[in-house]
Protein backbone atom coordinates (compact mmCIF):
# COMPACT_ATOMS: atom_id res chain seq x y z
CA UNK A 1 0.00 0.00 0.00
CA UNK A 2 2.54 2.30 0.75
CA UNK A 3 4.84 1.59 -2.10
CA UNK A 4 2.84 3.14 -5.49
CA UNK A 5 5.71 3.39 -8.76
CA UNK A 6 4.45 6.39 -11.29
CA UNK A 7 2.78 5.34 -14.47
CA UNK A 8 4.98 3.49 -17.13
CA UNK A 9 4.94 6.72 -19.24
CA UNK A 10 6.03 9.29 -16.74
CA UNK A 11 8.82 7.01 -15.49
CA UNK A 12 11.60 8.90 -16.62
CA UNK A 13 10.99 11.91 -14.54
CA UNK A 14 11.88 9.88 -10.65
CA UNK A 15 10.63 13.46 -9.10
CA UNK A 16 7.61 14.36 -10.44
CA UNK A 17 7.48 10.12 -10.01
CA UNK A 18 7.58 10.78 -6.35
CA UNK A 19 5.34 13.50 -6.43
CA UNK A 20 2.79 10.92 -7.95
CA UNK A 21 3.26 8.33 -5.81
CA UNK A 22 2.24 10.48 -2.75
CA UNK A 23 -0.38 11.83 -4.46
CA UNK A 24 -1.71 8.38 -5.07
CA UNK A 25 -1.86 7.34 -1.30
CA UNK A 26 -3.46 11.01 -0.48
CA UNK A 27 -6.39 8.81 -2.30
CA UNK A 28 -5.96 5.67 -0.68
CA UNK A 29 -5.48 6.80 2.77
CA UNK A 30 -8.65 7.89 4.40
CA UNK A 31 -10.20 4.80 3.19
CA UNK A 32 -7.28 2.36 4.06
CA UNK A 33 -6.79 3.84 7.49
CA UNK A 34 -10.29 3.27 8.34
CA UNK A 35 -10.63 -0.36 6.72
CA UNK A 36 -7.20 -1.02 8.51
CA UNK A 37 -9.04 -0.24 12.03
CA UNK A 38 -12.56 -1.58 11.91
CA UNK A 39 -12.16 -4.54 8.97
CA UNK A 40 -8.45 -5.77 9.03
CA UNK A 41 -7.56 -5.54 12.26
CA UNK A 42 -10.89 -6.83 13.97
CA UNK A 43 -10.80 -9.78 11.79
CA UNK A 44 -7.27 -10.77 12.88
CA UNK A 45 -8.27 -9.88 16.26
CA UNK A 46 -11.02 -12.22 16.14
CA UNK A 47 -8.45 -14.69 14.69
CA UNK A 48 -6.41 -14.49 17.78
CA UNK A 49 -9.23 -14.47 20.33
CA UNK A 50 -10.40 -17.72 19.02
CA UNK A 51 -7.51 -18.95 20.61
CA UNK A 52 -7.57 -17.68 24.06
CA UNK A 53 -10.43 -18.31 27.15
CA UNK A 54 -11.07 -15.97 29.98
CA UNK A 55 -10.69 -18.00 33.22
CA UNK A 56 -11.45 -16.30 36.65
CA UNK A 57 -8.62 -16.60 39.51
CA UNK A 58 -9.36 -18.17 42.39
CA UNK A 59 -12.02 -19.58 44.01
CA UNK A 60 -13.94 -16.70 45.15
CA UNK A 61 -14.16 -15.04 41.58
CA UNK A 62 -12.13 -12.02 43.14
CA UNK A 63 -8.84 -10.81 41.41
CA UNK A 64 -10.57 -10.17 37.89
CA UNK A 65 -9.93 -12.68 34.60
CA UNK A 66 -6.69 -14.56 33.59
CA UNK A 67 -6.47 -14.82 29.62
CA UNK A 68 -4.65 -18.25 28.83
CA UNK A 69 -4.40 -19.97 25.52
CA UNK A 70 -6.22 -22.80 24.45
CA UNK A 71 -5.06 -23.53 21.16
CA UNK A 72 -8.70 -24.97 19.41
CA UNK A 73 -10.34 -25.83 22.25
CA UNK A 74 -12.91 -23.02 21.46
CA UNK A 75 -13.23 -24.56 17.78
CA UNK A 76 -14.09 -27.74 19.25
CA UNK A 77 -16.28 -26.79 21.69
CA UNK A 78 -18.29 -24.38 18.96
CA UNK A 79 -17.98 -27.55 15.87
CA UNK A 80 -19.18 -30.40 19.76
CA UNK A 81 -22.37 -27.11 20.55
CA UNK A 82 -25.86 -28.78 19.34
CA UNK A 83 -26.95 -25.42 19.41
CA UNK A 84 -24.28 -24.12 17.08
CA UNK A 85 -25.17 -27.09 14.84
CA UNK A 86 -29.16 -26.97 15.31
CA UNK A 87 -28.46 -22.65 14.55
CA UNK A 88 -26.82 -23.99 11.33
CA UNK A 89 -29.79 -26.75 10.51
CA UNK A 90 -32.25 -23.85 11.18
CA UNK A 91 -30.45 -21.36 8.77
CA UNK A 92 -30.54 -23.93 5.88
CA UNK A 93 -33.90 -24.65 6.17
CA UNK A 94 -34.72 -21.66 5.84
CA UNK A 95 -32.08 -20.38 2.86
CA UNK A 96 -33.53 -23.41 1.33
CA UNK A 97 -37.33 -22.16 0.82
CA UNK A 98 -36.21 -18.19 1.05
CA UNK A 99 -33.90 -17.95 -1.88
CA UNK A 100 -35.59 -20.10 -4.36
CA UNK A 101 -38.51 -18.54 -3.58
CA UNK A 102 -37.40 -14.41 -3.67
CA UNK A 103 -35.28 -15.36 -6.68
CA UNK A 104 -38.46 -17.07 -8.44
CA UNK A 105 -41.15 -14.76 -7.48
CA UNK A 106 -39.04 -11.92 -8.77
CA UNK A 107 -38.20 -13.10 -11.38
CA UNK A 108 -41.35 -13.61 -12.78
CA UNK A 109 -42.37 -10.25 -11.20
CA UNK A 110 -39.54 -8.29 -13.71
CA UNK A 111 -40.39 -10.77 -16.09
CA UNK A 112 -43.85 -9.42 -16.31
CA UNK A 113 -42.90 -5.81 -15.46
CA UNK A 114 -41.20 -6.00 -18.95
CA UNK A 115 -44.27 -6.33 -20.89
CA UNK A 116 -46.14 -3.56 -19.44
CA UNK A 117 -46.66 0.18 -20.44
CA UNK A 118 -44.28 2.48 -19.63
CA UNK A 119 -45.92 4.15 -17.26
CA UNK A 120 -47.61 1.30 -15.58
CA UNK A 121 -43.88 -0.16 -14.79
CA UNK A 122 -42.54 2.88 -13.37
CA UNK A 123 -45.73 3.00 -10.89
CA UNK A 124 -45.72 -0.68 -9.83
CA UNK A 125 -41.56 -0.36 -9.52
CA UNK A 126 -42.22 2.35 -7.10
CA UNK A 127 -44.30 0.45 -5.20
CA UNK A 128 -42.84 -3.24 -4.84
CA UNK A 129 -39.21 -1.17 -3.68
CA UNK A 130 -41.31 0.92 -0.90
CA UNK A 131 -40.39 -1.72 1.74
CA UNK A 132 -36.48 -1.96 0.85
CA UNK A 133 -36.01 1.24 2.40
CA UNK A 134 -37.42 0.79 5.96
CA UNK A 135 -34.92 -0.82 8.12
CA UNK A 136 -35.24 -4.25 9.01
CA UNK A 137 -35.57 -3.62 12.83
CA UNK A 138 -39.00 -1.33 11.79
CA UNK A 139 -40.23 -3.67 9.31
CA UNK A 140 -39.65 -6.74 11.96
CA UNK A 141 -41.81 -3.97 14.73
CA UNK A 142 -44.60 -3.52 12.07
CA UNK A 143 -44.82 -7.14 10.83
CA UNK A 144 -44.92 -7.94 14.71
CA UNK A 145 -47.60 -6.23 15.51
CA UNK A 146 -49.28 -7.62 11.74
CA UNK A 147 -49.09 -11.12 13.95
CA UNK A 148 -49.93 -9.62 16.98
CA UNK A 149 -54.27 -10.60 17.51
CA UNK A 150 -56.23 -7.53 18.60
CA UNK A 151 -54.34 -5.30 16.73
CA UNK A 152 -53.90 -6.84 13.42
CA UNK A 153 -56.20 -6.96 10.35
CA UNK A 154 -54.79 -10.36 9.42
CA UNK A 155 -55.09 -12.45 11.99
CA UNK A 156 -58.78 -11.31 12.27
CA UNK A 157 -58.75 -12.57 8.44
CA UNK A 158 -57.32 -16.01 9.78
CA UNK A 159 -60.02 -16.72 12.11
CA UNK A 160 -62.67 -15.30 10.12
CA UNK A 161 -61.63 -18.29 7.37
CA UNK A 162 -61.74 -21.05 10.15
CA UNK A 163 -57.67 -20.96 10.51
CA UNK A 164 -56.17 -20.86 13.75
CA UNK A 165 -53.29 -18.25 13.89
CA UNK A 166 -50.31 -19.36 16.11
CA UNK A 167 -46.81 -18.16 15.60
CA UNK A 168 -45.48 -21.40 17.96
CA UNK A 169 -43.71 -23.91 16.21
CA UNK A 170 -40.57 -23.86 14.14
CA UNK A 171 -42.08 -23.46 10.78
CA UNK A 172 -44.24 -20.64 11.87
CA UNK A 173 -41.14 -19.20 13.15
CA UNK A 174 -39.31 -19.68 9.72
CA UNK A 175 -42.12 -18.58 7.50
CA UNK A 176 -43.15 -15.35 9.76
CA UNK A 177 -39.41 -14.58 9.64
CA UNK A 178 -39.16 -15.76 5.73
CA UNK A 179 -42.46 -13.30 5.20
CA UNK A 180 -40.81 -10.23 6.20
CA UNK A 181 -37.34 -10.70 4.54
CA UNK A 182 -39.59 -11.40 1.46
CA UNK A 183 -41.21 -8.13 1.72
CA UNK A 184 -38.64 -6.29 2.14
CA UNK A 185 -36.31 -7.64 -0.51
CA UNK A 186 -38.75 -8.73 -3.33
CA UNK A 187 -38.84 -4.98 -5.08
CA UNK A 188 -35.11 -4.52 -4.59
CA UNK A 189 -34.16 -7.99 -6.90
CA UNK A 190 -37.16 -7.31 -8.65
CA UNK A 191 -35.99 -3.86 -9.88
CA UNK A 192 -32.73 -5.15 -10.37
CA UNK A 193 -33.60 -8.03 -12.59
CA UNK A 194 -35.81 -5.60 -14.84
CA UNK A 195 -32.95 -3.33 -15.42
CA UNK A 196 -30.90 -5.94 -16.32
CA UNK A 197 -33.83 -7.02 -18.44
CA UNK A 198 -34.08 -3.13 -19.94
CA UNK A 199 -29.95 -3.94 -21.24
CA UNK A 200 -31.67 -6.95 -23.13
CA UNK A 201 -31.10 -5.72 -26.91
CA UNK A 202 -34.62 -5.53 -28.62
CA UNK A 203 -34.04 -7.33 -31.57
CA UNK A 204 -32.68 -10.43 -29.94
CA UNK A 205 -36.20 -10.30 -28.53
CA UNK A 206 -37.89 -9.99 -32.31
CA UNK A 207 -36.41 -12.00 -33.89
CA UNK A 208 -37.43 -14.84 -31.30
CA UNK A 209 -40.33 -13.22 -31.71
CA UNK A 210 -40.36 -13.75 -35.67
CA UNK A 211 -39.26 -17.78 -35.01
CA UNK A 212 -42.64 -18.36 -33.46
CA UNK A 213 -41.71 -18.11 -29.42
CA UNK A 214 -44.48 -17.11 -27.27
CA UNK A 215 -43.92 -15.44 -24.42
CA UNK A 216 -43.49 -17.31 -21.91
CA UNK A 217 -40.57 -19.46 -24.10
CA UNK A 218 -38.94 -15.85 -24.56
CA UNK A 219 -38.97 -15.77 -21.28
CA UNK A 220 -37.51 -18.67 -20.10
CA UNK A 221 -34.75 -19.55 -23.01
CA UNK A 222 -34.15 -16.16 -24.46
CA UNK A 223 -34.26 -13.31 -21.45
CA UNK A 224 -33.42 -15.56 -18.58
CA UNK A 225 -29.84 -17.00 -19.72
CA UNK A 226 -29.39 -12.90 -21.21
CA UNK A 227 -29.81 -12.03 -17.80
CA UNK A 228 -27.99 -15.11 -15.99
CA UNK A 229 -25.04 -12.64 -14.32
CA UNK A 230 -27.64 -10.47 -12.67
CA UNK A 231 -29.21 -13.37 -11.16
CA UNK A 232 -25.91 -15.21 -10.26
CA UNK A 233 -24.97 -12.44 -8.69
CA UNK A 234 -28.23 -11.39 -6.89
CA UNK A 235 -28.20 -14.78 -5.28
CA UNK A 236 -24.67 -14.53 -4.21
CA UNK A 237 -25.47 -11.46 -2.41
CA UNK A 238 -29.15 -12.90 -1.65
CA UNK A 239 -27.26 -15.90 0.39
CA UNK A 240 -24.53 -13.60 1.96
CA UNK A 241 -27.58 -11.29 3.67
CA UNK A 242 -29.69 -14.32 4.40
CA UNK A 243 -27.24 -16.58 6.68
CA UNK A 244 -26.58 -13.29 8.50
CA UNK A 245 -30.35 -13.55 9.90
CA UNK A 246 -30.30 -11.83 12.87
CA UNK A 247 -32.33 -8.67 13.45
CA UNK A 248 -35.63 -10.07 12.27
CA UNK A 249 -35.48 -13.45 14.28
CA UNK A 250 -34.35 -11.04 17.33
CA UNK A 251 -37.38 -9.08 17.55
CA UNK A 252 -39.67 -11.79 16.64
CA UNK A 253 -38.32 -13.89 19.94
CA UNK A 254 -40.57 -12.05 22.07
CA UNK A 255 -44.11 -13.51 20.50
CA UNK A 256 -42.65 -16.40 18.76
CA UNK A 257 -41.91 -19.58 21.12
CA UNK A 258 -39.84 -21.43 18.97
CA UNK A 259 -37.20 -18.80 18.02
CA UNK A 260 -34.55 -19.77 21.06
CA UNK A 261 -31.49 -17.18 21.32
CA UNK A 262 -29.12 -19.26 19.56
CA UNK A 263 -31.99 -19.39 16.88
CA UNK A 264 -29.40 -18.45 13.89
CA UNK A 265 -25.56 -18.53 13.91
CA UNK A 266 -25.44 -15.14 14.25
CA UNK A 267 -27.90 -15.00 17.04
CA UNK A 268 -25.44 -17.61 18.22
CA UNK A 269 -22.32 -15.54 18.50
CA UNK A 270 -24.44 -12.93 19.79
CA UNK A 271 -25.32 -15.21 22.50
CA UNK A 272 -22.37 -16.42 23.43
CA UNK A 273 -20.55 -13.16 23.59
CA UNK A 274 -23.05 -11.00 25.02
CA UNK A 275 -25.05 -13.30 27.47
CA UNK A 276 -22.19 -15.80 28.44
CA UNK A 277 -19.45 -13.47 27.76
CA UNK A 278 -17.33 -16.60 26.76
CA UNK A 279 -15.85 -14.05 23.67
CA UNK A 280 -13.38 -17.04 22.67
CA UNK A 281 -16.53 -19.28 22.28
CA UNK A 282 -18.03 -16.41 19.83
CA UNK A 283 -14.77 -15.41 18.30
CA UNK A 284 -14.48 -19.06 17.16
CA UNK A 285 -17.80 -19.57 15.87
CA UNK A 286 -17.42 -16.25 13.80
CA UNK A 287 -14.67 -17.21 12.53
CA UNK A 288 -16.39 -20.88 12.05
CA UNK A 289 -19.15 -18.91 10.41
CA UNK A 290 -16.48 -16.47 7.83
CA UNK A 291 -15.07 -19.67 6.23
CA UNK A 292 -18.62 -21.20 5.70
CA UNK A 293 -19.76 -17.61 4.16
CA UNK A 294 -16.21 -18.02 1.91
CA UNK A 295 -16.99 -21.26 0.87
CA UNK A 296 -20.82 -20.49 0.20
CA UNK A 297 -19.74 -17.63 -2.23
CA UNK A 298 -17.37 -19.23 -3.76
CA UNK A 299 -19.52 -21.98 -4.81
CA UNK A 300 -22.71 -19.86 -5.78
CA UNK A 301 -19.85 -17.75 -7.62
CA UNK A 302 -18.96 -21.12 -9.36
CA UNK A 303 -22.14 -22.41 -10.12
CA UNK A 304 -23.36 -19.06 -11.79
CA UNK A 305 -19.97 -18.89 -13.96
CA UNK A 306 -20.49 -22.61 -14.77
CA UNK A 307 -24.46 -21.54 -15.94
CA UNK A 308 -22.87 -18.27 -17.59
CA UNK A 309 -20.75 -20.44 -20.03
CA UNK A 310 -23.02 -22.99 -21.10
CA UNK A 311 -25.59 -20.50 -22.23
CA UNK B 1 -64.10 -5.27 -29.72
CA UNK B 2 -62.61 -8.47 -31.45
CA UNK B 3 -59.18 -7.57 -30.10
CA UNK B 4 -60.28 -7.35 -26.27
CA UNK B 5 -60.37 -10.93 -26.21
CA UNK B 6 -56.83 -12.00 -27.97
CA UNK B 7 -54.39 -14.12 -25.87
CA UNK B 8 -51.87 -11.03 -25.93
CA UNK B 9 -55.04 -8.94 -23.69
CA UNK B 10 -55.64 -11.68 -21.76
CA UNK B 11 -52.18 -11.94 -20.32
CA UNK B 12 -51.98 -8.24 -19.83
CA UNK B 13 -54.79 -8.41 -18.08
CA UNK B 14 -53.26 -11.30 -16.24
CA UNK B 15 -50.12 -9.48 -15.86
CA UNK B 16 -52.08 -6.47 -14.12
CA UNK B 17 -54.07 -8.71 -11.47
CA UNK B 18 -50.50 -10.47 -10.44
CA UNK B 19 -48.48 -6.83 -9.82
CA UNK B 20 -51.62 -5.70 -8.24
CA UNK B 21 -51.61 -8.09 -6.02
CA UNK B 22 -47.84 -7.93 -5.00
CA UNK B 23 -48.31 -4.26 -4.67
CA UNK B 24 -51.23 -5.20 -2.40
CA UNK B 25 -48.45 -7.22 -0.02
CA UNK B 26 -45.52 -4.45 0.31
CA UNK B 27 -47.66 -1.53 0.44
CA UNK B 28 -50.31 -2.77 2.26
CA UNK B 29 -48.48 -3.01 5.81
CA UNK B 30 -47.10 0.38 5.33
CA UNK B 31 -50.67 1.43 4.93
CA UNK B 32 -51.71 0.06 8.39
CA UNK B 33 -49.12 1.73 9.52
CA UNK B 34 -50.12 5.23 8.51
CA UNK B 35 -53.66 4.59 9.54
CA UNK B 36 -52.72 3.45 13.03
CA UNK B 37 -50.21 6.47 13.63
CA UNK B 38 -53.57 8.44 13.70
CA UNK B 39 -55.19 6.03 16.63
CA UNK B 40 -54.85 6.49 20.19
CA UNK B 41 -54.07 2.81 22.27
CA UNK B 42 -57.11 2.02 23.18
CA UNK B 43 -58.55 2.33 18.87
CA UNK B 44 -55.47 0.49 18.00
CA UNK B 45 -56.26 -2.70 19.34
CA UNK B 46 -60.28 -2.35 19.17
CA UNK B 47 -60.49 -0.88 15.90
CA UNK B 48 -60.31 -2.69 12.81
CA UNK B 49 -56.73 -2.22 11.10
CA UNK B 50 -57.64 -0.82 8.15
CA UNK B 51 -60.05 1.59 9.25
CA UNK B 52 -60.00 5.67 10.66
CA UNK B 53 -61.10 5.98 13.45
CA UNK B 54 -60.74 9.37 15.97
CA UNK B 55 -57.95 11.08 14.40
CA UNK B 56 -55.29 11.33 16.82
CA UNK B 57 -52.38 12.04 14.73
CA UNK B 58 -51.51 14.73 16.17
CA UNK B 59 -51.73 14.16 19.90
CA UNK B 60 -49.70 10.75 18.99
CA UNK B 61 -47.38 13.36 17.81
CA UNK B 62 -46.81 15.58 21.15
CA UNK B 63 -46.67 12.19 23.09
CA UNK B 64 -43.91 10.84 21.03
CA UNK B 65 -41.56 14.13 21.06
CA UNK B 66 -42.18 15.19 24.57
CA UNK B 67 -42.08 11.20 26.20
CA UNK B 68 -38.75 10.94 27.84
CA UNK B 69 -37.50 14.51 27.73
CA UNK B 70 -38.06 14.80 23.86
CA UNK B 71 -35.48 11.65 23.16
CA UNK B 72 -37.34 10.66 19.96
CA UNK B 73 -36.39 13.86 18.47
CA UNK B 74 -32.93 13.09 19.49
CA UNK B 75 -32.65 9.82 18.09
CA UNK B 76 -33.67 11.42 14.64
CA UNK B 77 -30.93 13.80 15.07
CA UNK B 78 -28.76 11.03 16.31
CA UNK B 79 -29.71 8.78 12.93
CA UNK B 80 -29.08 12.07 10.59
CA UNK B 81 -25.70 12.17 12.04
CA UNK B 82 -24.97 8.25 11.86
CA UNK B 83 -26.68 7.84 8.11
CA UNK B 84 -26.89 11.00 6.64
CA UNK B 85 -23.35 12.53 7.71
CA UNK B 86 -21.78 9.17 7.66
CA UNK B 87 -22.99 7.73 4.35
CA UNK B 88 -22.06 11.82 3.02
CA UNK B 89 -17.99 11.32 4.15
CA UNK B 90 -18.01 7.74 3.76
CA UNK B 91 -19.38 8.15 -0.18
CA UNK B 92 -16.29 10.88 0.00
CA UNK B 93 -13.74 8.41 0.88
CA UNK B 94 -15.07 5.16 -1.42
CA UNK B 95 -14.74 7.81 -4.86
CA UNK B 96 -11.22 8.81 -3.42
CA UNK B 97 -10.33 5.50 -3.49
CA UNK B 98 -11.94 4.25 -6.15
CA UNK B 99 -10.71 7.14 -8.58
CA UNK B 100 -7.25 5.92 -7.51
CA UNK B 101 -7.93 2.33 -8.49
CA UNK B 102 -9.35 3.49 -11.59
CA UNK B 103 -6.87 6.40 -12.68
CA UNK B 104 -3.66 5.33 -11.50
CA UNK B 105 -1.12 2.41 -11.87
CA UNK B 106 1.16 1.00 -8.78
CA UNK B 107 2.53 -2.40 -7.97
CA UNK B 108 -0.31 -4.90 -6.61
CA UNK B 109 -3.76 -2.96 -7.73
CA UNK B 110 -5.31 -5.57 -8.19
CA UNK B 111 -4.52 -7.48 -5.39
CA UNK B 112 -5.50 -4.94 -3.15
CA UNK B 113 -8.69 -4.55 -4.59
CA UNK B 114 -9.69 -7.92 -4.58
CA UNK B 115 -8.74 -7.69 -0.57
CA UNK B 116 -11.15 -4.54 -0.91
CA UNK B 117 -13.66 -6.92 -2.43
CA UNK B 118 -13.48 -9.62 0.34
CA UNK B 119 -13.93 -7.19 2.67
CA UNK B 120 -17.40 -6.60 1.04
CA UNK B 121 -18.88 -10.18 1.64
CA UNK B 122 -17.40 -10.43 5.32
CA UNK B 123 -19.77 -10.87 7.69
CA UNK B 124 -20.60 -8.19 10.19
CA UNK B 125 -20.86 -10.57 13.35
CA UNK B 126 -17.16 -10.95 12.04
CA UNK B 127 -16.60 -7.44 12.60
CA UNK B 128 -18.78 -6.19 15.38
CA UNK B 129 -17.72 -8.16 18.05
CA UNK B 130 -14.09 -7.71 18.22
CA UNK B 131 -15.23 -3.78 17.32
CA UNK B 132 -16.65 -3.85 20.66
CA UNK B 133 -14.03 -5.24 22.63
CA UNK B 134 -11.12 -3.25 20.63
CA UNK B 135 -13.70 0.04 21.46
CA UNK B 136 -13.99 -0.97 25.50
CA UNK B 137 -9.99 -0.70 25.37
CA UNK B 138 -9.96 2.57 23.91
CA UNK B 139 -12.80 3.67 25.47
CA UNK B 140 -14.87 3.86 22.47
CA UNK B 141 -17.68 2.10 23.98
CA UNK B 142 -21.34 3.85 24.37
CA UNK B 143 -19.93 7.10 22.57
CA UNK B 144 -20.83 8.62 19.29
CA UNK B 145 -17.46 7.50 17.46
CA UNK B 146 -17.63 3.56 18.50
CA UNK B 147 -20.08 3.65 16.24
CA UNK B 148 -20.08 6.16 13.58
CA UNK B 149 -16.49 5.76 12.46
CA UNK B 150 -16.94 2.25 11.57
CA UNK B 151 -19.63 3.32 9.66
CA UNK B 152 -17.89 5.17 7.09
CA UNK B 153 -15.97 2.21 5.77
CA UNK B 154 -17.62 0.99 2.75
CA UNK B 155 -16.00 -1.91 0.66
CA UNK B 156 -18.92 -2.16 -1.77
CA UNK B 157 -18.67 1.86 -2.14
CA UNK B 158 -15.21 1.73 -2.80
CA UNK B 159 -16.34 -1.29 -5.63
CA UNK B 160 -19.17 0.78 -7.09
CA UNK B 161 -16.98 3.92 -7.06
CA UNK B 162 -14.32 2.43 -9.32
CA UNK B 163 -16.96 1.14 -11.99
CA UNK B 164 -18.58 5.33 -12.46
CA UNK B 165 -15.26 6.32 -12.28
CA UNK B 166 -14.61 4.04 -15.43
CA UNK B 167 -17.91 4.97 -16.97
CA UNK B 168 -17.76 8.80 -16.24
CA UNK B 169 -14.36 10.22 -16.26
CA UNK B 170 -12.62 9.69 -19.84
CA UNK B 171 -8.90 9.31 -19.04
CA UNK B 172 -7.76 12.08 -22.02
CA UNK B 173 -9.58 15.16 -20.10
CA UNK B 174 -7.75 13.74 -16.86
CA UNK B 175 -4.86 14.17 -19.07
CA UNK B 176 -5.81 17.27 -20.22
CA UNK B 177 -5.89 19.02 -16.79
CA UNK B 178 -2.70 17.53 -15.79
CA UNK B 179 -1.64 18.96 -19.08
CA UNK B 180 -2.68 22.28 -18.24
CA UNK B 181 -0.87 21.45 -15.07
CA UNK B 182 -3.23 21.11 -12.29
CA UNK B 183 -2.27 18.55 -9.49
CA UNK B 184 -3.78 15.29 -9.17
CA UNK B 185 -5.94 16.51 -6.67
CA UNK B 186 -7.05 19.89 -8.06
CA UNK B 187 -7.71 17.47 -11.29
CA UNK B 188 -9.88 15.19 -9.03
CA UNK B 189 -11.86 17.95 -7.31
CA UNK B 190 -12.37 20.13 -10.11
CA UNK B 191 -12.73 17.98 -13.49
CA UNK B 192 -13.68 14.21 -12.08
CA UNK B 193 -15.71 14.94 -9.62
CA UNK B 194 -18.41 17.12 -11.17
CA UNK B 195 -18.54 14.18 -13.87
CA UNK B 196 -19.37 12.03 -11.31
CA UNK B 197 -21.99 13.79 -9.20
CA UNK B 198 -25.24 11.52 -10.27
CA UNK B 199 -22.98 8.78 -9.37
CA UNK B 200 -21.75 10.04 -6.23
CA UNK B 201 -25.30 10.76 -5.43
CA UNK B 202 -26.64 6.71 -6.03
CA UNK B 203 -23.23 5.50 -3.86
CA UNK B 204 -24.73 7.97 -1.42
CA UNK B 205 -28.18 6.57 -1.22
CA UNK B 206 -26.52 2.75 -1.61
CA UNK B 207 -23.88 3.52 1.51
CA UNK B 208 -26.82 5.57 3.55
CA UNK B 209 -29.39 2.75 2.96
CA UNK B 210 -26.14 0.07 4.71
CA UNK B 211 -25.90 2.58 7.39
CA UNK B 212 -29.53 2.99 8.02
CA UNK B 213 -30.18 -0.72 8.10
CA UNK B 214 -27.14 -1.88 9.98
CA UNK B 215 -28.93 -2.53 14.01
CA UNK B 216 -26.04 -5.12 14.85
CA UNK B 217 -22.79 -2.61 15.33
CA UNK B 218 -25.06 -0.23 17.23
CA UNK B 219 -26.92 -2.61 19.36
CA UNK B 220 -23.85 -3.66 20.22
CA UNK B 221 -21.96 -0.79 21.54
CA UNK B 222 -24.39 1.67 22.54
CA UNK B 223 -26.10 1.48 25.86
CA UNK B 224 -26.65 4.91 26.64
CA UNK B 225 -30.62 6.04 24.79
CA UNK B 226 -29.59 9.40 24.22
CA UNK B 227 -26.96 7.58 21.57
CA UNK B 228 -29.03 5.59 20.01
CA UNK B 229 -29.82 5.54 16.10
CA UNK B 230 -33.98 6.00 15.80
CA UNK B 231 -34.46 2.25 14.83
CA UNK B 232 -32.74 1.02 18.07
CA UNK B 233 -34.74 3.16 19.83
CA UNK B 234 -37.76 2.07 18.69
CA UNK B 235 -36.20 -1.38 19.40
CA UNK B 236 -35.82 -0.50 22.86
CA UNK B 237 -39.63 1.29 23.34
CA UNK B 238 -41.00 -2.32 21.51
CA UNK B 239 -39.40 -4.28 24.49
CA UNK B 240 -41.27 -2.35 26.93
CA UNK B 241 -44.96 -3.12 24.80
CA UNK B 242 -44.42 -6.69 26.88
CA UNK B 243 -44.54 -4.52 30.72
CA UNK B 244 -46.87 -1.49 29.08
CA UNK B 245 -48.99 -1.76 26.53
CA UNK B 246 -49.05 2.07 26.61
CA UNK B 247 -46.26 1.91 24.34
CA UNK B 248 -47.90 -0.02 21.38
CA UNK B 249 -49.05 3.29 19.68
CA UNK B 250 -45.65 5.25 20.45
CA UNK B 251 -43.93 2.51 18.52
CA UNK B 252 -46.33 2.54 15.72
CA UNK B 253 -46.45 6.34 15.33
CA UNK B 254 -42.28 6.54 16.28
CA UNK B 255 -42.19 4.25 13.25
CA UNK B 256 -44.40 6.04 11.18
CA UNK B 257 -42.30 9.25 11.59
CA UNK B 258 -39.03 7.74 10.70
CA UNK B 259 -39.70 5.87 7.44
CA UNK B 260 -42.04 8.99 5.81
CA UNK B 261 -39.26 11.07 5.14
CA UNK B 262 -36.98 8.53 4.06
CA UNK B 263 -39.80 7.25 1.50
CA UNK B 264 -40.34 10.81 0.50
CA UNK B 265 -36.46 11.61 -0.26
CA UNK B 266 -36.35 7.82 -1.99
CA UNK B 267 -39.41 8.51 -4.15
CA UNK B 268 -37.31 12.29 -5.18
CA UNK B 269 -34.42 10.31 -6.32
CA UNK B 270 -35.61 7.25 -7.74
CA UNK B 271 -33.33 7.68 -10.88
CA UNK B 272 -30.05 7.36 -8.84
CA UNK B 273 -30.67 4.27 -6.78
CA UNK B 274 -31.86 2.91 -9.79
CA UNK B 275 -28.75 4.27 -11.38
CA UNK B 276 -27.02 2.40 -8.81
CA UNK B 277 -28.54 -1.08 -8.88
CA UNK B 278 -27.79 -1.39 -12.69
CA UNK B 279 -23.97 0.01 -12.35
CA UNK B 280 -23.80 -3.05 -9.50
CA UNK B 281 -25.84 -5.53 -11.38
CA UNK B 282 -25.02 -5.30 -15.41
CA UNK B 283 -21.14 -4.78 -15.21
Amino acid sequence: MTQHVARPARRGRSKQGVTRSLQVAFFLFPFFSLFLLFTVVPVVYTAGLSLFSEQSDGGLGLGGTQTIFVGFANYLSALTSPEFMTSFLTIGAYCLIYIPLLMGLSLVLAMVLDSLVERARKYFQLSLYLPNIVPGIIASVIWLYLYTPGISPLTDAFGALGLEWSLDGQPQAIFAVMNITIWAHLGYNVVLFYSALQAVPRDVLEAGLIDGAGPTKTAVSIKLPLISGTVGLAVLFTVIGAVQLFAEPFLLRSRATSITSTWTPNMFIYNAAFERHDFGLAAAASVLFAVIIGLASYFVTRASNLNGQRS
Amino acid sequence: MKRMSTPHSISRVASFAVLILFSLYTLGPLVWLLIASTKSNADLIGTPGFAFSDFQLWDNLVTLFTREGGIYGRWLVNTMLYAVLGAFLSTVISFMAGHAFEKFQFRGKEKLFGFVLLGALLPAAVTAMPLYLLASQLGLVNTFWGVFLPFLVSPFGVYLARIFSRAYVPNEVLEAARIDGANEIRTFRNVAVPMMLPAFVTVLLVTFNGIWNNFFLPLLMLSDPRLYPVALGIYSWNTQTVSNPEMYHLVVVGSAVTIVPVIIVFMMLQKYWKAGMGEGAVK
